[in-house]
């Protein structure tokens, strides 16, 4: 009885640090919709207020008028459903192997993810550029996807590792007992129980992709094959001034997909990248 | 979730008692090598080449055959203070990221391991850091910081504390400034992975030690702490590499200033790179970035070993 009063003062604590972080957490993006949804009038307030008095869609407009922005967003889906599709099929039949055998070859593809995750991107970035030059894919999308697809394979691999070990092995040796080939059991058998898992991953591609920044600044040049990334660094001019109203409104678009993708396989990811995180 | 981990646990278990079993059998090497493949061609085979630029005065656009000059590239950083000077920053940023994010994230983690009413919103939040394009975080980060139309110089000048200032312009204020963006953004994936870890722990321990009567510190440090660190000495190795490494954030909110303050070694090899041309001496610099991480990255791997052991 006599710890309830300092009890009441913990929770009390408790709903406070919450709610402090969820501000935190939270004020930057509702600034960002403020400041997409207001009038230019309102931009040059000295005094800006958090709700918008006049709310307009015009920057949505002038954003699009000032920058390729469909153009931009249609390369990054491009680049960012290629590279998820193309990098979830090379490593689901591989990641299969890591997690089903115990050879030399698992345990270096799994020290290769670990490392992989440690580059510092100039360190490749050069040589690829060469290399890409020379194959005249630079200022390219399908330059571009080749580059995102091994930068993402490590993850994908890292997450269906995890995915795979979760279909119990003895419903494939029960499947094989039952006379079905491998093949069979494979597609009849393993794909079934994985196929969430590997949606995730490629959703997951998908976003990593679409959110990339560095690669697609180094390999693309010319306005009409830049990223929506890149493209939205062109609002903040050489001199850091900015149209904010535009700008605003661009980058919430953009964050859009991803934030809805996201929401979707959140749960997915979070289990798929902590089992692969801590053991494999 | 923690119940898919569990599940997932017993299963590599059994499968590591004994041998191999399994239906990839000798055709395994059809399926590694569409993977294998391009990650030799495209990361190993780069990540090689890029080493043995280190070592040439390779430039962009020169018609000159690029010759080998030894540790000459090595020698000429040695000696030059501006990369020191941005390595130095670069460590001044990770520490600064990941130690604040690290804490806040624990307790963070704490807090929604228990049974509060928020813990959805808390969920549903954090997604925005999580998800959003780097780019769109910097830029949302220079909406608020703006000097005159942003949300926090109006929100002190409310409080009446002081008029603002530019806090991405000023020399002592951009680092701490874009440091807070920085824990901003990374907090919810530590958080989640740390909650993950929380809740792999068993119940029955933390009950068992109440009922000795063991006060809420001695619980975190004898049963909580034990089993979080093997995930802990991981998560924030891999935040160090990862904040040491990073570019975009920065790019966007300072590109490197005011007057080098914020220029991150990433930064710092870009310009060489990209800017002048100097595609040797900024192979170089990748190569001391990862000797440097190659430390750090020992620490995640012996976390890992460790967690693997004792779980």
């Amino acid at each position: 009885m006599r710890t309830r009063p300092a009890a009441r003062a913990g929770r009390a604590a408790q709903y406070t640090a919450l709610i402090g972080y969820l501000v935190f957490l939270a004020f930057p993006f509702l600034w960002l919709l403020s400041v997409a949804f207001k009038p230019a009038r309102e931009l040059g307030s000295l005094h800006p207020t958090w709700i918008p008095k006049h709310p307009t869609l015009a920057n949505f407009r002038q954003a699009f008028d000032e920058q390729p922005l469909l153009h931009a967003a249609s390369n990054s889906l491009l680049a960012a459903v290629s590279a998820a599709v193309i990098a979830v099929a090379l490593a689901t039949p591989m990641a299969y192997v890591m997690a089903r055998q115990r050879t030399r070859l698992a345990r270096a593809a799994s020290g290769w993810v670990v490392v992989s995750q440690a580059f510092p991107f100039v360190l490749v970035i050069i040589p690829l550029f060469l290399v890409l030059k020379n194959l005249r894919l630079i200022d390219s999308v399908p330059g571009l996807v080749m580059v995102y697809v091994v930068w993402a394979l490590p993850f994908a691999l890292w997450m269906l590792v995890g995915y795979v070990r979760a279909v119990p092995v003895e419903l494939e040796e029960a499947a094989a007992i039952d006379g079905a080939g491998r093949l069979r059991t494979l597609v009849s058998v393993t794909a079934p129980l994985l196929a969430p898992g590997i949606v995730a991953t490629a959703l997951f591609a998908f976003i990593t992709a679409w959110n990339e920044f560095f690669f697609a600044l180094v390999l693309l040049k010319t306005p009409e094959k830049q990223t929506l990334p890149v493209v939205l660094t062109h609002f903040i001019g050489t001199e850091g001034v900015a149209d904010l109203g535009p700008l605003a409104a661009a980058a919430f678009l953009a964050t859009l997909p991803s934030l809805v993708v996201f929401a979707i396989v959140q749960r997915r990811i979070t289990g798929g990248m902590l089992a692969g995180a801590v053991k494999s | 979730m923690s119940l898919a981990t569990e599940k997932r646990r017993t299963v590599r278990r059994a499968s590591g008692t004994g041998p191999p079993r399994g239906t990839a059998g000798h055709g395994a090497w059809f399926l590694v090598l569409p993977a294998l493949i391009p990650v030799l061609a495209l990361s190993v085979g780069p990540l090689l080449y890029g080493i043995l630029l280190a070592f040439t005065d390779a430039q962009s656009g020169r018609t000159a055959p690029t010759r080998w000059i030894g540790v000459l590239n090595f020698s000429d950083l040695l000696h030059d203070t501006l990369f020191w000077e941005s390595f130095r920053i670069g460590l001044v940023w990770a520490v600064g990221v990941t130690v604040p994010q690290f804490l806040l994230a624990l307790g963070l983690a704490l807090l929604l391991d228990q049974d509060l009413r928020l813990r959805w919103l808390a969920r549903a939040l954090a997604i925005i850091p999580w998800a959003m394009p780097e780019v769109v975080v910097g830029v949302m980060w220079r909406l608020v910081y703006n000097p005159d139309a942003g949300i926090l110089n109006e929100t002190l000048r409310d409080l009446g504390l002081g008029d603002g200032r530019d806090w991405l312009s000023g020399l002592a204020t951009a680092l701490p400034a874009v440091i807070v963006v920085g824990v901003w953004a990374g907090m919810p994936q530590t958080t989640v992975a740390l909650l993950a870890g929380l809740q792999n722990t068993p119940r029955e321990l933390h009950e068992a030690a109440a009922v000795d009567g063991a006060g809420a510190w001695r619980r975190f440090r004898t049963v909580t702490w034990p089993a979080l660190r093997p995930i802990a000495l991981a998560i924030t190795a891999l935040n160090f590499i990862w904040n040491f490494n990073s570019f975009a954030l920065v790019y966007v909110l300072t590109n490197g200033g005011p007057g080098g303050r914020t220029r991150l070694p990433m930064l710092f090899a870009y310009e060489e790179a990209f800017r002048y041309g100097q595609f040797g001496y900024a192979a170089a610099m990748g190569c001391v970035m990862v000797a440097v991480i190659s430390v750090f990255l020992a620490l995640f791997l012996v976390g890992r070993i460790r967690g693997g052991d004792d779980a």
